[in-house]
């Protein structure tokens, strides 16, 4: 037991059956936590199932800010039976479980270093609540009073909220906030009230929000002007345009008309999906399409011709886990390679890699921006951990006097002040040549686009020559790529000398903030650097030149990213280090840290560089 | 944008449209297909049909897949923004460009492989979308650019060049295309241009999804004795169920057709399709006598050809989404960007 209590830096973690309601229930307890002042990070660890599985939530709350997976649960509220020995032994020692009681158990014999509080939830919703619905709902609004208590929260917080998502439905909210009192009266007169983790109210949050990264995605497509979408439902990408369709039906629809400006279709497949934003693309509006996994596969043949024929396209690429169907519902990063040369021949693409979703709103506004300016595809590659959880991160902010950047069109006007335009002449030697809209003009500017081999005034050819020239053209356009997509992030301990560094990307951001100071408190400083895009700046092989080490923490089996770094310059390769995490988990600060440790342990068996280490 | 055509001095024997063009504004590259491929015949009536609609060119887009038929929208239309795909796979650029811009008209063509194999997805549901375009299948029972295979469509019997006979059933386009919902389905010759340029204009301005199969004899591969698409055996096989006329709205009506023959269509626009019953029992505005003959016409051996199914109530993709009348390609960034107080809004509403 512990001897005082401990203030926001716990773990609670909710075990339930996917389709009970427990949902909405768990986000509402995470949602206090927030409205507490205290930066919380819930996370959904959910089948690939409609109903009857094993899901878990797991709340952090950690008034440092750590918001990444810690691991381990110091309270676990046990509400599915089929998983109730392992969720027990999930517990940290000193712990607490809460569990329904309705049926007598001797679940004390279990674990003699855990608190075992139970709650006949049952039986209670029987004689409270008339119909058989709300009596399974309210058992999960119940826990969630009962932890208020336990917790020491603030009721009014959470009645508030009821009050917020039953807006308009009214008949709804009575019924909640009873279910909430009971839970709350039970646990303060049954339970002994308040345990030895605590939340305290503190002002930690002022621009702080809590949001899925992929919802910021959609509404940074609304930002970015996108008109047109293509998709393919497959998890954990679609709430992207859910996210978008909720958005532009608030922001995008004509007040005096009713009119629709933008339309959303979903195709037949990933190969529909991805045609339908390159045809849109084209004829100059903003379009996109969102997938993950196996859709990522099916979409190759066309990210070529967009890449080949020098088409504009963003695509959202929320990654999953594993090959083929992989882990549909579990996160890795680990389409990194694949999405860098999508399609056949010599392709490269452009990837951009947020890592919050307060990133995810702005890579998405500029993506749109970015494919115009580089008439090429790009590819934002997030993750389920990131897309598809609720994130405390900075607010959004768009500045009006922002312009889309369209970048190299001629429209009618254009077209007459030119002479001799030609689809693929690179006039600038930027690499970038000037396209042009179907329509544009009566009687210029008319061309065929086409992945077949093409001069630069789009004719067929297979002239070895032109065929060069071409694919050169497009290498130099990939190295001016390089001054408008977002430059890594590099953050050198302050005032500590180390020839220790570390490069990562993505959501990997939170835990290894947090691995950072960990080391760094052991004495152990790194100086750190987040790749934010593909093709890498000249940043990257500076940061790798001036230490002796660097560890590249990925979430992947292949070490992907160290891969495409020893793929585009000459590098050094034993310095690299991979730190591998693969077990579809999101990673954490333990694992990055560990992981460290063990490699600089002299006492620790070496790994074999290449090697790396990996999750068990 | 402007679609304003400036006015060109032209030699007076060269005849013009109503809008000025020439027949030559309507031409493309040189045709580089086998001389004699039923291809060209169709290249040659699209610029027809268009030239006679007087459409400006550049208001037409032409899309295509992958296949010797998908090669010739390079040989019509040299002043159309063209789009040569993968293969299989037109539909869907097609359905976007088209959501990008309803205000230009789309032309798909495709083969018999592209469109009944690789990409029968794509086919199908660009019809149960609605798309307003004309796409026309250019079908020769073979896979012309990859030297002759048997392609989808190719008659279970038929022999190819190599002399194997197809064992397999046949995807008839035409009744998949009815029972998709297409709203104007037709079935013409590549050897028959008084009946294929009257169908590619109606079918042009059908304010829907329009499909036209159009046999198209491949003579490097499929044009022998014991093929059931070579010229000979669609002559001697092909019967019309009628004779199409496309009046456009604007035209003033001078033919003189036969009492009684003639079924006269009217479209919302004013434009009238005239259409002289060569079957007397013949009704194309019902879609299930449309697909009821057209099986039958397969279960006898005989090609059909004509007009089968209109609907002159036809609609398309953009009235069922409700977009916007301004096209979405021309909508700016007031339109389209909300202003940073409404993302103030909804900070708050995620606190
Ligand atoms: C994905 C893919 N698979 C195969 C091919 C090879 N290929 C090119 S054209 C063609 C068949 C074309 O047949 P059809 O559409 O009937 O056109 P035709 O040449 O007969 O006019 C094939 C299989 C390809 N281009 N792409
Ligand atoms: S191979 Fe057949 S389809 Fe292709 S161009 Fe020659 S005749 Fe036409
Ligand atoms: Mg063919």
């Amino acid at each position: 037991m512990h001897s005082e209590s401990v203030v926001n830096d716990f773990v609670v973690k909710f075990a339930n059956v996917n389709g009970s309601g427990s949902a909405s229930a768990n986000h509402l307890f995470a949602k206090a936590v927030f409205r507490s002042g205290v930066p919380v990070s819930p996370r959904n660890i959910f089948p690939s199932n409609i109903q009857g599985l094993p899901t878990w939530y797991e709340v952090r709350v950690s008034e440092k800010g750590y918001t990444g997976r810690r691991g381990g649960a110091d309270i676990v509220v046990a509400m599915n039976a089929q998983t109730f020995f392992d969720d027990v032994n999930e517990v940290e020692s000193g712990g607490y479980l809460i569990y329904d009681s309705t049926k007598p158990t001797d679940v004390g014999v279990l674990r003699d270093d855990v608190t075992f509080l139970g709650i006949p939830l049952m039986d209670i919703c029987l004689h409270e609540f008339g119909n058989i619905t709300q009596r399974h709902l309210f058992k999960n609004i119940v826990y969630v009073g009962a932890l208020c208590a336990l917790l020491n929260m603030e009721l009014g917080i959470f009645k508030n909220l009821i009050k917020e998502q039953f807006k308009g439905k009214e008949k709804l909210v009575k019924p909640n906030e009873k279910a909430l009192d009971i839970g709350f009266q039970y646990a303060h007169d049954q339970l002994g009230g308040p345990i030895d983790f605590r939340v305290e109210r503190r002002d930690l949050l002022s621009n702080k929000i809590l949001m899925e990264g992929n919802d910021a995605l959609g509404l940074g497509a609304v930002y970015g002007g996108a008109t047109v979408v293509g998709w393919y439902p497959i998890t954990p990408s679609t709430s992207v345009v859910e996210a978008f369709s909720k958005y532009a039906d608030q922001f995008r629809v004509d007040e005096g008309t009713g009119e629709q400006l933008f339309s959303i279709v979903q195709a037949e497949d990933e190969l529909s999906a991805i045609g339908m934003a390159i045809g849109a693309n084209w004829s100059g509006a903003r379009a996109f399409t969102a997938t993950s996994g196996p859709g990522i596969s099916l979409m190759s043949e066309f990210l070529g011709l967009a890449y080949f024929a020098e088409i504009p396209l963003v695509l959202f690429n929320i990654q999953r886990g594993g090959p083929s169907t992989g882990l549909p519902t579990r996160t890795q990063q680990s389409d990194v390679v694949s999405c860098a040369f999508a399609s056949h021949g010599d392709t490269k693409q452009i990837l951009l890699f947020p890592s919050s979703p307060t990133e995810c709103f702005e890579f998405s506004a500029q993506s749109f921006d970015l494919a115009d300016r580089l008439q090429t595809p790009v590819i934002v590659l997030s993750d389920l951990d990131l897309g598809m959880n609720d994130w405390c991160c900075d607010e959004l902010q768009w500045d009006d006097s922002r312009e889309f950047d369209r970048g190299k069109v001629l429209d009618a006007a254009g077209l007459d002040a030119v002479e001799n335009w030609g689809r693929y002449r690179d006039v600038d030697s930027d690499g970038i040549c000037y396209r042009t809209y179907p329509g544009a003009h009566s009687s210029k500017g008319a061309y065929f686009t086409r992945g077949t081999s093409h001069d630069s005034d789009a004719r067929y050819t297979e002239s070895g020559a032109a065929y060069v020239e071409n694919v050169e053209r497009l290498l130099r356009k990939y190295e001016t790529s390089k001054k408008y997509i977002p430059k890594p992030i590099i953050d050198y301990t302050e005032g500590k000398k180390t020839s220790y560094g570390i490069i990562y990307y993505g959501s990997t951001e939170p835990a290894l903030r947090e691995s950072l100071d960990e080391l760094l408190e052991g004495d152990l400083p790194l100086n750190a650097l987040r790749i934010r895009s593909f093709p890498l700046h000249a940043e990257v092989y500076e940061f790798i030149e001036q230490h002796k080490t660097i560890f590249v923490v990925e979430q992947n089996r292949d070490a992907q990213m160290r891969q495409l770094i020893i793929s585009q310059q000459n590098v050094d390769m034993s310095k690299l280090v991979p730190i591998l995490h693969f077990d579809g988990t999101p990673i954490t600060e333990r694992f990055i840290s560990n992981a460290i440790k063990d490699y600089l342990d002299p006492k620790v068996m070496p790994f074999s560089l290449g090697q790396g280490k990996r999750a068990i | 944008m402007s679609y304003m055509k400036k006015p060109q001095f032209r030699h007076p024997h060269i005849v013009e449209n109503d809008i000025g063009f020439t027949r030559r504004d309507y031409e493309g590259g040189m045709s580089t297909l086998c001389a004699g491929c039923g291809h060209d015949s169709i290249s040659s009536a699209i610029m027809q049909a268009v030239f006679e609609l007087s459409i400006e060119p550049h208001r037409i887009v032409k899309l295509s897949g992958i296949g010797c038929s998908s090669k010739t929208p390079t040989y019509f239309l040299g002043k159309s923004h063209g789009f040569n795909s993968v293969h299989g796979r037109m539909p869907s650029i097609a359905t976007g460009a088209n959501l990008a811009n309803k205000d230009l008209f789309y032309l798909g063509v495709s083969g018999d492989g592209d469109s009944a194999s690789i990409g029968l997805g794509q086919f199908a549901h660009v019809i149960r979308r609605r798309l307003n375009m004309l796409y026309i299948i250019e079908n020769n029972g073979a896979y012309g650019l990859t030297k002759g295979q048997s392609s989808a469509t190719a008659d279970v019997g038929s022999r190819s060049k190599k002399g194997e006979t197809n064992i397999y059933n046949p995807i008839d386009v035409v009744s998949l295309a009815i029972d998709m919902g297409a709203t104007f389905v037709a079935r013409s010759f590549s050897g028959d241009k008084e009946q294929l340029v009257p169908l590619i204009k109606a079918g042009l301005m059908h304010p829907g999804f329009a499909f036209i199969d159009c046999l198209s004899p491949c003579v490097t591969f499929n044009d022998h004795v014991g093929s059931t698409k070579s010229y000979d055996f669609i002559r001697e096989h092909n019967r019309a169920v009628n004779k199409t006329d496309f009046i456009p709205m604007k035209n003033e009506i001078t033919a003189n057709y036969p009492e009684g023959a003639t079924e006269v269509i009217r479209s919302h626009d004013g434009s009238e399709l005239r259409l002289q019953k060569l079957e007397s029992e013949y009704n194309p505005v019902n879609r299930a006598a449309a697909l009821d003959q057209v099986v039958r016409a397969r279960q006898s051996g005989t090609v059909l050809t004509g007009l089968f199914y209109v609907d002159t109530e036809a609609n398309d993709l953009h009235s069922v989404l409700n977009t916007s009348s301004k096209p979405l390609n021309q909508l700016n960034k007031n339109q389209l960007c909300p202003e940073s107080d409404k993302l103030k809004s909804i900070n708050e509403s995620l606190r």
